[in-house]
Formats: C-alpha cells, sequence, structure tokens
C-alpha cells in the first residue's frame, strides 16, 4: 500500500447541455447517461482504494457538474467517503455553470458538504458570452453569484477569459472590474486558448479573426496581473489569483507540485508516484470497461527522473512561489545554481527571475515566459 | 591489346550520362534485369542524389563486335567537378577516347565544351553522341550546326542515340571498336601502371584503381609507388565487372585493380605511377600532382558527447578519401573538434553530408578558409588556416593570402557580367581569347579566398550554367589581412571568426550579423550580434526578445500533454550550441558559410 497522505481527487462529470465552441475537455450532450455513469464512478473508486488511502481535496469538475441532481451529487460524496479516507478539513469544489443554478441549489449543495465553488462566468459582455457559446447571460452570471454568497458560500472562484477574438482591453477591464466588486476569494482569468480541433478555432479561422498578438497577450496578462493585485490579490500562478494564500486552490497546487491525485471519469487524468495515467475520452468505452470490472485506462506512462525533472521545472516556473533549489537538487540531483549559472546570471539580470530563500522564482515577466524558463 | 579499349563519357550535366553508362552495361550483358539499379556506377547516395560523379569508377565490358572478335571495352567514369578536377585527368589519361555526349535539346553546352578541351589535351578520339533523340523537343540539325561551329569537330563522325530507350547503343559499342584506338605500349616493357583512383574495402585494404601502360603486374610481384618509393607485395590483380573478377596478370592496355595490403587510400597518390621494385620504369608517367587541400575548417559536434563518434566517423571516412585530412582541434565556444582540410567547397559539403547521413551526427563547421601565410617582425614565417591561431597584430610584418588563376569558357554574351563578379572578387590581370564565334576563354588571377566561398555558384548562375571554370592555385600575395570576430552577447564566437581582407571585413561583419539575425531564434531576453575587429565594432544587429510564451492553462491534470510539448522543444534545442546564455541553431552557423548574394 503506497501512502499517499495528501492526495486529491478529481472527478470528471462529462455533460454539458451543449457544448461551448472554444473547449477541448471532454464532454458529451447525453444526460441520459448521467445515473448509469454515477455507479460506474463509485465502481471506478473501488480499484483504487488500496492505492489511494486519504484525500484532503476533493474536485467535481467537467462538462458541467451542475447538470447532477442533489441525490447524484450526494451518491458520488458518500461513494468517496466508503472506499476512501476523506480529510474532514477537506477543500470540495465544484464547479458550477451560471445558468443552471439558484440560492436553493446553492443551499443544498453546501449542505452536502461543498465547500468551495467554481462558477464559470468568462465574462460579463453578452456578445462575448454569445460568441463563446456559453448558456447564460451577464444578468445569470451576476444572479448566480449573489444566489452563491446568500446560500452562505465563503470561497467562490470566478473564471473569467480573457484575449477572446475581436475583445478590447477595455471590455476585459470591465469585466475584470466587475468581477471585483462581488470581492470573491478567487480567480481565475485564462487566455483563450482553443485548441486546434474545435469549432471556435476553424470557424475564426474562416472569418479572418485573429487571435491576439505576442504583444497584446503580454498586455492582457500584465494588466490583469496590475489591477487584481492592486486589488490585494496574490497572483499565485500564471491564471490563478487568490485574496490570500488559505484560498489558493489546494486541488491544483496538487497538479502544480507533484502531489498525487486521482482523476475518476471519462478523460481523467491521475499521478501517483512517478506514474501518470488517464481515462478513455469516451462515455460508452468508460461505462463498458467499468461494466465489466477492468480499469477504464486508456494509457499511462512511468516517468523517468529527467521527465520529472522538466515536469517540475516547468510546473513550478509558473507559479509565484517557483522552485525551492536544494530540494530540486535533492530529488533530481541538478544544482541549478552551479550547472544553469550562465544563464540564471542573465535572467536574473533582464528580471525574469529571482533568487529568494532559497527559491528560484519567476518574476511577473519570466512568468510570462515560463515555457521558455523551463528549457534553460 | 588489339582487342582492347579504354574510354570514358563526358557530357553537361543531365546530358544523360548514368542513363548511357547504364545502358552500355546492360547491352554487354554484364548486368542483368535482377541487379540491375538506376546510375551503376554512382554508389553513393549522395551522387545519384545531385547527379554527380564523385569517385571516378571503372567497368569492363565484354563486347562481341560485327567483326566477330571479342572486345574488352573498359569504361571509366569521372567526377564532375572542379574540386575534382586533378581526378578527371587522371581518369581522360588513362583512355584512349571520350564518347562525348550532347543533348539533342539543350545542344552544346559550357561543360560540353570544356570536357571537350580536357579530351584535346589529353590526345584522345573524340566521338560526339547526340542523346536523347526521342524528345520531342530535340532538335538534332542544330545540335549538328553546333559540333561543326562550336566544337569544331566533324559532324559526319555523330551517332545518334537514345539512352533511356535503348537505341543507338549498339553503333556506339562499335564506333568504340573500330574509332578508339587500341593502346599503345608492350607487355616487354618494365611496369608503368597509372593511378586514376583508389577505394577503401573493408577486407581486403585499398583497392588501386590503375591503367597498365606498361609491362605486366601479377600476384606475387614487388611494386613500387614512385612517388614516395613505398613498396608491396601485390595480393590479386583484376577486372572491373559489377564486382571485382580476379585474373592472373594485368598487362599493357588494361584497365583493372591492385590489391596490395595498402592499409588505407592515404597511402595512395591518385596520378602516381606503379612499377616493378626489381625493374622499374626509367620514369613515371607524366601529369602527376600532389593534390593538397586548400579549404580548411573545423568541425565539431553540437552535442560534445559525440565527440567520440565524430573522432571514430573520421576515422572511417578518411579511409576513402585520400585528399581529406584532419586533426584535433578545440575551440572556446564549440569545445573539442577537428580541423579538417578539403580540395573545395563541394568536397567540404560531401564530407559534412556524409558524416550526417552515413554515420548519423549532428555537426558543427566553422567558416571555411584558405592558408595564409604571414611573416612575423623577427623574420619567423607561418601559415595560418585557422582564424583561431591568426597571429597577434603588433606582431605582423606581412600577410599574405594564396591566389589563383582562374579559367573560364563561357558564351559572349555573359562576358560583362562575369568580368564585373570577377572584379568584385578582386581579380586582375585578366586575358581574354575568342575561341569560336561568340564564346570566349577569360582568365584572372584572384584571392583563393574570394573563389572558395561563392565564387563557382555564381558564376555558373550568371552564366546560366553555360560557363565552364577551373583553377590553379599560382602564388602567395601580400595582402591587407585582419581578423574579424563575431560576438553574440558579448561572447566571441571563435568558429564564426574569419581572416579577412581589410575592405571585405565590414560587409562580411554585417552578411553574418544579418544571417545569425535571421537564424537564431528569438530567446526570452535580447540579443545582441557583433562583428568586431580586435576591440572595434564593425558590424551589429539585435534580436528583440520575445515576452511570452505560456499558455494559459494546464488542462486539469493532464500534465503529460504540456510535458511532451517542452521535450520536444528541449530535443530541438540540444540540437542548439549554448554560446554563453544564447542557443545557436546549427542552421545559424551554416548560414553565415553561404554565399554573399543569395
Amino acid at each position: 500500500m503506497i501512502e499517499n497522505k495528501q492526495a486529491g481527487l478529481y472527478i470528471h462529470i462529462p455533460f454539458c447541455l451543449s457544448k461551448c465552441g472554444y473547449c477541448s475537455f471532454y464532454s458529451v450532450a447525453s444526460p441520459e447517461l448521467i445515473p448509469e455513469f454515477i455507479k460506474a464512478v463509485s465502481q471506478e473508486m473501488a480499484f483504487y482504494e488500496k492505492s489511494f488511502q486519504s484525500f484532503d481535496t476533493i474536485y467535481l469538475g467537467g462538462g458541467t457538474p451542475s447538470l447532477l441532481s442533489m441525490q447524484q451529487i450526494d451518491d458520488l460524496l458518500k461513494s468517496a467517503k466508503d472506499h476512501f479516507n476523506i480529510d474532514r478539513q477537506a477543500e470540495i469544489t465544484m464547479e458550477v455553470n451560471p445558468g443552471d443554478v439558484s440560492a436553493e441549489y446553492f443551499q443544498q449543495l453546501r449542505k452536502r458538504g461543498i465547500n468551495r465553488l467554481n462558477i464559470g462566468i468568462q465574462s460579463f459582455n453578452d456578445s462575448l458570452l454569445k460568441f463563446l457559446g456559453r448558456r447564460h447571460s451577464a444578468g445569470e452570471a451576476v444572479c448566480a453569484i449573489d444566489a452563491a454568497r446568500t446560500a452562505g458560500f465563503g470561497n467562490i472562484g470566478l473564471d473569467l477569459i480573457y484575449g477572446v477574438y475581436g475583445q478590447d482591453m477595455k471590455t476585459w477591464k470591465e469585466t475584470l472590474n466587475k468581477a471585483l466588486s462581488f470581492l470573491p476569494e478567487h480567480l481565475s482569468c485564462y487566455q483563450l486558448s482553443p485548441g486546434e480541433k474545435t469549432p471556435l478555432f476553424a470557424r475564426c479561422r474562416s472569418d479572418g479573426l485573429r487571435l491576439p498578438t505576442e504583444n497584446e497577450a503580454l498586455d492582457f496578462f500584465l494588466t490583469t496581473s496590475k489591477i487584481l493585485t492592486d486589488a490585494g490579490y496574490i497572483h499565485y500562478e500564471v491564471s490563478n489569483f487568490a485574496r490570500t494564500d488559505a484560498l489558493k486552490s489546494k486541488h491544483n497546487m496538487k497538479y502544480w507540485r507533484h502531489i498525487p491525485y486521482l482523476g475518476l471519469g471519462p478523460a481523467a487524468h491521475s499521478f501517483c508516484d512517478r506514474r501518470r495515467w488517464w481515462n478513455k475520452a469516451d462515455v460508452k468505452a468508460y461505462l463498458k470497461a467499468v461494466g465489466k470490472g477492468k480499469k477504464p485506462q486508456d494509457k499511462s506512462e512511468s516517468l523517468s527522473m529527467e521527465q520529472l525533472a522538466l515536469e517540475a521545472l516547468f510546473l513550478s516556473m509558473r507559479t509565484k512561489d517557483g522552485i525551492h533549489l536544494r530540494q530540486y537538487k535533492n530529488r533530481y540531483g541538478s544544482d541549478l545554481l552551479v550547472e544553469k549559472k550562465p544563464i540564471l546570471d542573465v535572467l536574473i539580470h533582464n528580471k525574469l527571475v529571482v533568487l529568494k530563500d532559497g527559491y528560484l522564482q519567476p518574476t511577473l515577466a519570466g512568468m510570462a515566459v515560463a515555457d521558455s524558463l523551463a528549457l534553460i | 591489346m588489339e582487342n582492347i579499349r579504354n574510354f570514358s563519357i563526358i557530357a553537361h550535366i543531365d546530358h544523360g550520362k548514368s542513363t548511357l553508362a547504364d545502358r552500355l552495361i546492360q547491352y554487354t550483358g554484364v548486368c542483368n534485369e535482377r541487379n540491375f539499379q538506376d546510375q551503376l556506377l554512382d554508389n553513393m547516395d549522395i551522387e545519384r542524389e545531385r547527379g554527380i560523379t564523385i569517385k571516378s569508377n571503372a567497368i569492363s565490358l565484354p563486347y562481341r563486335a560485327r567483326d566477330g572478335k571479342a572486345y574488352i571495352l573498359n569504361l571509366i567514369d569521372t567526377p564532375g567537378h572542379v574540386d575534382f578536377s586533378y581526378e578527371v585527368s587522371r581518369s581522360l589519361a588513362s583512355c584512349e577516347g571520350v564518347l562525348l555526349l550532347i543533348d539533342a535539346a539543350q545542344g552544346v553546352q559550357a561543360q560540353t565544351l570544356a570536357n571537350l578541351y580536357l579530351a584535346m589535351e589529353h590526345n584522345l578520339e573524340i566521338i560526339p553522341i547526340i542523346n536523347k533523340i526521342d524528345l520531342p523537343s530535340a532538335d538534332i540539325d542544330r545540335v549538328l550546326e553546333e559540333i561543326d561551329s562550336e566544337l569544331g569537330l566533324d559532324p559526319d563522325t555523330h551517332i545518334k542515340c537514345s539512352a533511356k530507350e535503348g537505341t543507338g547503343i549498339e553503333e556506339i559499342l562499335e564506333a568504340v571498336v573500330l574509332r578508339i584506338p587500341p593502346p599503345k605500349g608492350s607487355e616487354e616493357n618494365p611496369l608503368a601502371a597509372l593511378i586514376f583512383d583508389a577505394k577503401y574495402d573493408p577486407y581486403r585494404g585499398t583497392i588501386i584503381h590503375c591503367r597498365v601502360f606498361e609491362g605486366i603486374v601479377k600476384a606475387g610481384d614487388i611494386i613500387r609507388f614512385m612517388y614516395n618509393n613505398a613498396t608491396y607485395k601485390v595480393e590479386e590483380v583484376g577486372h572491373f565487372l559489377l564486382q571485382r573478377a580476379r585474373r592472373d596478370q594485368l598487362s599493357a592496355g588494361e584497365v583493372g585493380y591492385i590489391i596490395a595490403g595498402v592499409k588505407t587510400v592515404s597511402d595512395v597518390r591518385t596520378g602516381d605511377t606503379i612499377t616493378h621494385q626489381e625493374r622499374p620504369c626509367p620514369q613515371p608517367l607524366p601529369g602527376f600532382k600532389e593534390v593538397k587541400p586548400v579549404v580548411f575548417a573545423s568541425i565539431y559536434p553540437i552535442a560534445s558527447d559525440d565527440y567520440q563518434d565524430l573522432a571514430d566517423s573520421l576515422e572511417k571516412y578518411k579511409l576513402n578519401d585520400a585528399s581529406f585530412i584532419y586533426e584535433k582541434d578545440s575551440s572556446a565556444a564549440l569545445g573539442q573538434g577537428f580541423r579538417c582540410g578539403f580540395l573545395g567547397l563541394l568536397h567540404l559539403d560531401i564530407v559534412q553530408e556524409r558524416l550526417e547521413r552515413e554515420y548519423d551526427l549532428s555537426i558543427i563547421l566553422s567558416v571555411p578558409s584558405v592558408r595564409y601565410r604571414f611573416t612575423l617582425k623577427d623574420g619567423k614565417v607561418i601559415y595560418v588556416d585557422n582564424p583561431a591561431h591568426y597571429p597577434d597584430p603588433a606582431e605582423i610584418d606581412k600577410g599574405e593570402e594564396p591566389y589563383i588563376r582562374a579559367s573560364m569558357m563561357l558564351p559572349e554574351r555573359y562576358l560583362g557580367t562575369v568580368m564585373k563578379l570577377c572584379m568584385e572578387k578582386r581579380g586582375v590581370n585578366s586575358n581574354m581569347n575568342y575561341t569560336g564565334p561568340g564564346r570566349v576563354e577569360l582568365s584572372y588571377e584572384m584571392p583563393l579566398a574570394e573563389v572558395i566561398f561563392d565564387f563557382y555558384d555564381r558564376f555558373k548562375s550568371v552564366t546560366q550554367g553555360y560557363g565552364s571554370f577551373d583553377y590553379d592555385v599560382i602564388d602567395y600575395r601580400e595582402s591587407n589581412l585582419v581578423l574579424m570576430d563575431i560576438l553574440v552577447n558579448g561572447e566571441k564566437v571563435d568558429a564564426l571568426s574569419q581572416i579577412v581582407h581589410r575592405e571585405r571585413a565590414r560587409t562580411r561583419a554585417l552578411t553574418a550579423c544579418e544571417r545569425l539575425k535571421d537564424e537564431i531564434p528569438r530567446q526570452m531576453y535580447k540579443i545582441a550580434i557583433q562583428g568586431a575587429i580586435g576591440s572595434e565594432i564593425i558590424a551589429r544587429s539585435t534580436i528583440s526578445p520575445f515576452r511570452k510564451d505560456v499558455t494559459a492553462k494546464c488542462y486539469g491534470g493532464d500534465i503529460t500533454r504540456k510535458r511532451k510539448l517542452l521535450e520536444k522543444q528541449k530535443e530541438g534545442k540540444k540540437r542548439m550550441k549554448m554560446i554563453g546564455s544564447v542557443s545557436i541553431p546549427q542552421s545559424a552557423f551554416l548560414a553565415v558559410l553561404k554565399s554573399d548574394n543569395d
């Protein structure tokens, strides 16, 4: 048995009423499969009860978890508690779509132990929401946040998107300021990066719309950081901002810090020891495999120390904390300060990284080129 | 001896030399359908792809002629580039006649003429062959007129053929028998055999390709190379069929091979004469020249781990290329490598390509250099072919660079542009002759350094392929030389240093800076590229940094996808050289070597 005290549990709810044009996450518009799916996830948990003992975060992501009924959410969380040790203080997050919710709904969620919300606002601009293919309006977004507060949620994260085709800085600032007016505990501001296989990508290419240039994207990135840090938020990861250290997403941090996590449901990814694996991105295949008593895994990989070291570097260069140099040396046998001295000198001189308390940390400008920092 | 004919096929590029050779080989039955492949004599992939022959090659074709007698027709294939013109001359010296191949559609071209002159120099019988008569665009009447007016040959002596369709092949073979004279010489005379090539065989050592002019050589003989007086015991002699075919002896007039325990091809000099130790011929066959490398460059592995592989590969490569020389070298920027000498830039290209292709190495080449001569203030004279060994400028009394005499043949209509090119390349003492109507022979004395860079390519391009070019190194002449360095973010990239004429330094430096700017990918910080003479900056360019590359989101826990992307980039980066804080791709080094105006 492997001891994974602080693991994270992710459950992928692969259902959406409609598909947003930019999204490359796996989901289907087949809500009739939900009951069977809930059972299958419970069965899938059984496969892992020996290898994962306890979790201190649960994250219901999607897809659209807010399509689930209260009973179905109950069933999922109950199964999790039956199969695993769930920390009593666990951070339990659920992603919700502003179009699906009400104060009553949020109250029910709270009763069931959900203590953190991630609301997929994306924008407070109706025409942008329509362009992105969202089901909700800006008005509904406002109502949803108000309802969550009314229901007593004290840890609310809002998801926003910038760099949308045709979006200017003014529209983006309006959305940001509107979001700030709700004093959210957490903000995720993602730059739109539609996968090449998404309908939005194809549509925009045929319509001749262009994504922001490198300089425009940088401008969005820096402006966002400036506005939010001025408002008192910690810019703790490329796209993530929290009001205090305690309000950072505990679950997402596990992804960036090589802490084990178990992903259940179609297309969900897991990491434990030096292994990564992921499930089939196909609900029917997933249900079929679980029905036969088999793990619904698609593929897995065992990471070499070199791969782990690369991951550690690229993930930590995306975070404000950066990388602990001695720890890195102990784990991967490479002393960056010695081996990369010439380039680190240049990076420090160019204010892309700083050395602080034994950490190599990206500056804001450094975070913007985190991919390259990982390849030094 | 009456039944032997030694001949070569000469032609402008793409006029069908290799196809005709294939057809002759097939017709005489040396090769059946099963082991036939196109361009039988071009053994190397590089030769087939580039359509040029690099190594000489030979094959003996058995042929029963219409007179009922059996003949041995020795076809000697020749390399086709100015870097190897000495090898060509040795192959032609081994023949009594040539087939001068002319494309029926294109007519007489520059190389047709240049080759004709070479053949005439060796007093060879010339048989004009009009090839590709099957082409719809074939214009035989025009070609016949050109044979008369431009080549000065009797057009009635021509033969028409289509090597592609196999027509006219027998007439050609008959003409070889009837018109090319049999070899002269006597089996009774002391042995005199001309070495026209040598190849390395991993089991037998060096296979010497030779033409016996006088005497007989057989297994057990003690032979001597007249150039260095080295002696060997002959193990085997034979003819060339598709493979080697052992014979009891090679006698006067024959073409074949000798195996005599010679370890490497470098122990053999093309053009040398082989004779018997006991009963030597009175003097060597004429025309021997020691071929010396004229272009020097360093080769470094991109990954320093590959150094040993590179060393092993060079050793293997050297076994089969006597004109290639190398020795250890090291660069502050690029680490351990080798300083190499080549016959010319094509030779350098070939070595580089074969190292990468056959030995699977990623290498970086330094900027090629000629061998300069410096007289120091203390009177010492030193030769420098490596910018790293450039003497302290304060110590230099006089700098000299090698000059060549370039001989060019071209249609008159290109005269102006070619003269302009030659002058641009610091050409002096021009000389001009009209060799026929509309045809000019032009010669210039030029610094070799100007020629090795891009002269040949540009000459071919300004004459649209109608010009032919050859050169001889003549002497050293005083020149105002400087050492030009390239700095990337303040770090000297020694592999890019060049010894140049002072007037050339600024242009060269600017070109290098611009090329590097185009080839070095943007990085997280500004990159300054500078050209300098000592501490004086004479050229610069700047690569602005990129400022955002991070993608917004690592999708859920899917770290794998992102890592794989980065792994790929990292792999790409490994193929670059880190100079200080800047990753420089191999292409950037190559770009600096490229010609000035393309």
